[in-house]
Parts: structure tokens; sequence; C-alpha cells
């Protein structure tokens, strides 16, 4: 069972799913459930992609027109944001996994991913965005 | 000894199966490969090189036109095969129904299966190795 889900009891309503009762414990797992499933997501497309290139040219060429669009491009960041909380924040489980003394220090470490997620994140963001405003004008 | 019913770290390491503790060392195995090899593919790819010029003719000529690069994509394709597979039979586990399970992750191991296929045959069979 997923250590997100409510405890179990008579009177577990609809609500408390959203109740924040697991500290950043919770949410840091929350966090790395979604962003995997949705870089998993990714993957698939990307696969399909890249044999695109040797099956059909012409649609892979379509594709990357989209994805180097303006949507495409915020799609990409949001991508990019996942891959990168869930890389920084499973090293934080790693760490943790294997040094469990380090454990004590999980909300230390779980700031530490947010620093560094926002250090390179929003440079990276800019730099993925830039042409949407540079074409634009 | 038990393994504690909660943590505030990942998932507690697996004592009851061996293939769950196999599964459970090898995404944590793979992610610090992949650590370096999908960080440094999303540089690659977004920030040195922008989407707009990665055409399928560029891939062919440039991207694609080494053995070495193309070992390279390919051990990262199975390495993420191995960890985003092996986490999606955890999400499965969790909250599929019993009676779903199985052909819940038999499909899963097939769709992986399919895209082991679809990926190894353009790496291998692209034209454009100089």
């Amino acid at each position: 069972m997923g250590r997100g889900a409510p405890v179990a009891g008579p009177k577990v309503g609809l609500r408390s799913y959203f109740a924040y009762r697991g500290g950043e414990g919770m949410v840091a797992w929350a966090f790395h459930r979604l962003s995997g499933i949705g870089v998993w997501a990714f993957f698939i497309l990307h696969i399909v992609d890249i044999w695109l290139i040797g099956a059909n040219p012409e649609a892979y060429d379509f594709l990357g027109a989209i994805y180097a669009s303006p949507p495409g491009r915020v799609m990409e960041t949001l991508l990019g944001a996942a891959l990168f909380y869930h890389a920084l924040n499973g090293m934080r489980i790693v760490v943790m996994d294997f040094w469990p003394a380090l454990t004590a220090y999980h909300r230390q470490l779980w700031r530490a991913v947010w620093v560094t997620f926002f250090l390179f994140g929003i440079p990276g963001a800019y730099i993925i965005l830039k042409p949407i405003w540079e074409v634009a004008r | 000894m038990s393994t504690p019913r909660y943590s505030r770290v990942g998932r507690p390491r697996p004592t009851g199966s061996r293939a769950d503790l196999y599964a459970w060392y090898a995404v944590r195995l793979t992610s610090l490969m992949l650590f370096v090899l999908a960080l440094s593919h999303f540089t690659v790819t977004h920030f040195v090189f922008d989407p707009g010029e990665q055409g399928a003719e560029w891939v062919k000529q440039a991207r694609w036109s080494s053995v070495a690069l193309r070992v390279l994509d390919w051990a990262m394709l199975m390495t993420v095969l191995v960890h985003a597979f092996l986490g999606m039979r955890t999400v499965l586990q969790d909250y599929l129904p019993a009676r779903l399970r199985r052909i819940g992750l038999a499909a899963l191991y097939l769709l992986a299966l399919v895209l082991f296929a679809l990926g190894t045959q353009v790496v291998v069979s692209l034209p454009g190795l100089a």
C-alpha cells in the first residue's frame, strides 16, 4: 500500500486524501511517484519517435516540429522539471536507503533537492523557453 | 530483521520475495547510472542542441554517425527500460486490485519488450554510420 494513502479508519472520506498528514516525506514521495510516471509516459513516446527516424522520417520531423513549437517547449520544460526532481530526490532516497543514519536529516536533504532544483532549473527553463519570445518578436 | 511498516525514506528493502529484493536493488543501481546518463542526455538534447535542429537527417549524419554514440544510447535505453518498468511494476502492485495484478503486470512486461525491440531495431539498422 502506498504511504501517501490515508490510514484506514471508519470515517475516511475523500477529503482525507488531500489532508496534509505525512510532512515532507509524504510530499517528496508523492512528487517522486507522479514525476516517475510522467517521465515513463514520455519515455514510451520517445522510443516510438526515435523508431520513426528509420520507419517514417517525415513523421519524425513532423513530431520534432511539434516538440520545438511554443506549446512543445512548455511541455519540454515540464518534462525536464519532472526528470530533474525525480533524479535529485532519487539520490536522496538512495543516500537514505544505504546510509540509514542519514534519515535523521531527510528534511534537510529535501530542502537541498529544491535548492538544487531551482538553481539549475530556472536557467534551464529560460534556455528552453527563450525561442518562444524570440520568434514572437 | 523485521521490515518497518512505515518509512520516511524510500520503499523499505523487501524481505519477503527474492524477486522484489532484486528489483529493489536494480532500481537503485540503475538510478545511479541514469543520474549521469539521463541528465547528460537531456543536457545535450535541450541545451547543447536545440530541439528545432535535430531532424531525421541530422540524427543519421551526426548524432548517430559512430558506433560508440549508438552503443552509448542503446546502453542508456536498456538502463531506462530496467529502471522505468521496475518502477512501474511497484506502482501497479500498489494500485491494481489483486484480480487484475497478473494481467496488468503481463501487459507491462509486454510493453517493455515491444519498446526493447523498437529501440534496438532503430539503433542497429538506421543508415548513416560513417
